[in-house]
């Protein structure tokens, strides 16, 4: 039997706004067509569902504070999100959720807070960002780490300024490649780590990005001094049900539509970059 | 040159070098700036020195032909720049330009490695510091070539 609130369902969503972030990745803004606001933590998911294509997992990137605009950014990789890059202001497209585990934000309270993104990293985290700045005064040191691949790739880029110019953030944006009209910071984003101002021990670090880049970027957080414990990331599997049924996305032990996708790093470190898992 | 030993103490780089060392080391050290877009070394030029970079940006490049100045990193405050100086054939293998105003220790080479030569015990513990930029350059690079966010997706 089906109910108005079965986890299984999409809801109607119109596309408000749509905005082309950089050649491969776009950000909708959709709003509800029954009215209905989704309250969500900074680190969940949605699943979107373009109507006749496919249904996806996709990180919410937008203010939780403002709910009322459910923003998602996504990259084009593949057949449903080719298929969402085509859809334009108006159209109307299936949510259901939020799903998942939120970042650790007000259990960072009185720490200092490392974030670290990489590529389309940045858009789980950008919940987490705003929801920090809005509660600055209750944290230490706020540090964002971001790197990608391009200049042309650089996500939020006018946010990222805008962040940069606070006098109560330290903004590093790196690049893997350059040519010589980049004036910012070349390397991966790993060789940030040891450059910033941050207190080791009483520091909370999250970590989105490529699995192989929060690889290197525990690494480096550990040499640093960062407790394993103290530092989370955000793991990416094919979620298909979102709601621990269907066993898609099982992680080891987890599953990550349901135990994550948020977890603290000793949760997944024994199976991390296990091939079998 | 007690200010170069007194530089040389600030800097995480050289960490835990005795007293004695550190004198040897600043015996070597003089300081230098370079402004914005000028050369610090070019490739295939006599690599004779090494930098501690004191303030500034320095980008380390390649010329590619069909694709111009490739930029392969940048180093910053803290950071050493150069290790060419301390293996044969004592040759750069990049360009080295300053992007800002840049303040650094030079350390000569030619003048090191004497020491070196002289105090094998000194030379080990030079080498093992270059040795660990040297690992993390290559875990950088590696990381660097993965390219990881090319293939980088969340969801089909």
């Amino acid at each position: 039997m089906i109910t108005p609130n079965d986890p299984m369902i999409p809801q109607q969503y119109r596309i408000r706004q749509r905005q082309q972030d950089n050649a491969d990745t776009f950000t909708l803004e959709l709003e509800p067509t029954n009215g209905t606001v989704l309250q969500f933590a900074p680190g969940q998911f949605n699943m979107l569902y373009v109507f006749g294509v496919g249904e996806i997992p996709i990180s919410i990137s937008g203010n939780p504070a403002t709910p009322s605009k459910l923003v998602h950014t996504t990259r084009s990789v593949g057949t449903v999100t080719n298929a969402m890059s085509t859809l334009k202001t108006g159209d109307v497209i299936g949510v259901r959720g939020p799903y998942g585990k939120s970042w650790p934000v007000m259990q960072s309270t009185g720490r200092d807070v490392v974030i670290v993104a990489g590529g389309i990293g940045l858009a789980p985290l950008r919940p987490a960002i705003y929801q920090l700045f809005a509660k600055r005064e209750q944290f230490g040191k706020l540090v964002l780490l971001y790197g990608t691949r391009t200049q042309e790739d650089i996500l939020y880029r006018q946010e990222l300024e805008q962040w940069r110019a606070r006098f109560d953030v330290d903004v590093y944006v790196t690049v893997d490649r350059a040519t010589s009209d980049w004036r910012g910071n070349v390397g991966v984003v790993t060789n940030l780590i040891p450059r910033t101002p941050f207190y080791p021990p009483d520091t909370v670090a999250m970590v989105c990005g490529p699995e192989v880049m929060m690889r290197f970027t525990v690494q480096a957080l550990q040499k640093r001094g960062v407790p394993t414990e103290q530092i989370y990331v955000s793991m990416e599997r094919n979620m298909k049900c979102a709601t621990g049924f269907c066993g898609h996305c099982q992680f080891g032990s987890t599953f990550i539509c349901k135990d994550g996708p948020v977890f603290s790093y000793d949760q997944v470190e024994s199976f991390i970059g296990m091939w079998e898992v | 040159m007690k200010m170069i030993k007194e530089l040389i103490h600030d800097y995480a780089f050289f960490r835990g070098l005795t007293p004695e060392y550190q004198e040897l080391l600043a015996g070597c050290g003089s300081n230098v700036r370079f402004n914005p877009n000028e050369f610090i070394f070019r490739e295939g030029q006599p690599a004779d020195k090494f930098y501690l970079i004191r303030h500034g940006k320095v980008s380390i490049d390649v010329y590619m032909p069909q694709r111009g100045i490739v930029t392969i990193e940048t180093i910053g405050e803290g950071e050493v720049l150069g290790w060419s100086w301390l293996f044969e054939p004592y040759q750069w293998h990049s360009d080295a330009r300053a992007l800002v105003l840049t303040r650094a220790v030079a350390f000569d080479g030619q003048c090191l490695r004497d020491k070196c030569d002289a105090d094998v015990a000194f030379g080990y513990d030079i080498v093992k510091r270059f040795a660990q930029i040297i690992i993390h350059r290559l875990q950088a690079t590696q990381l660097q070539n993965l390219d990881v966010y090319s293939l980088q997706k969340r969801g089909p």
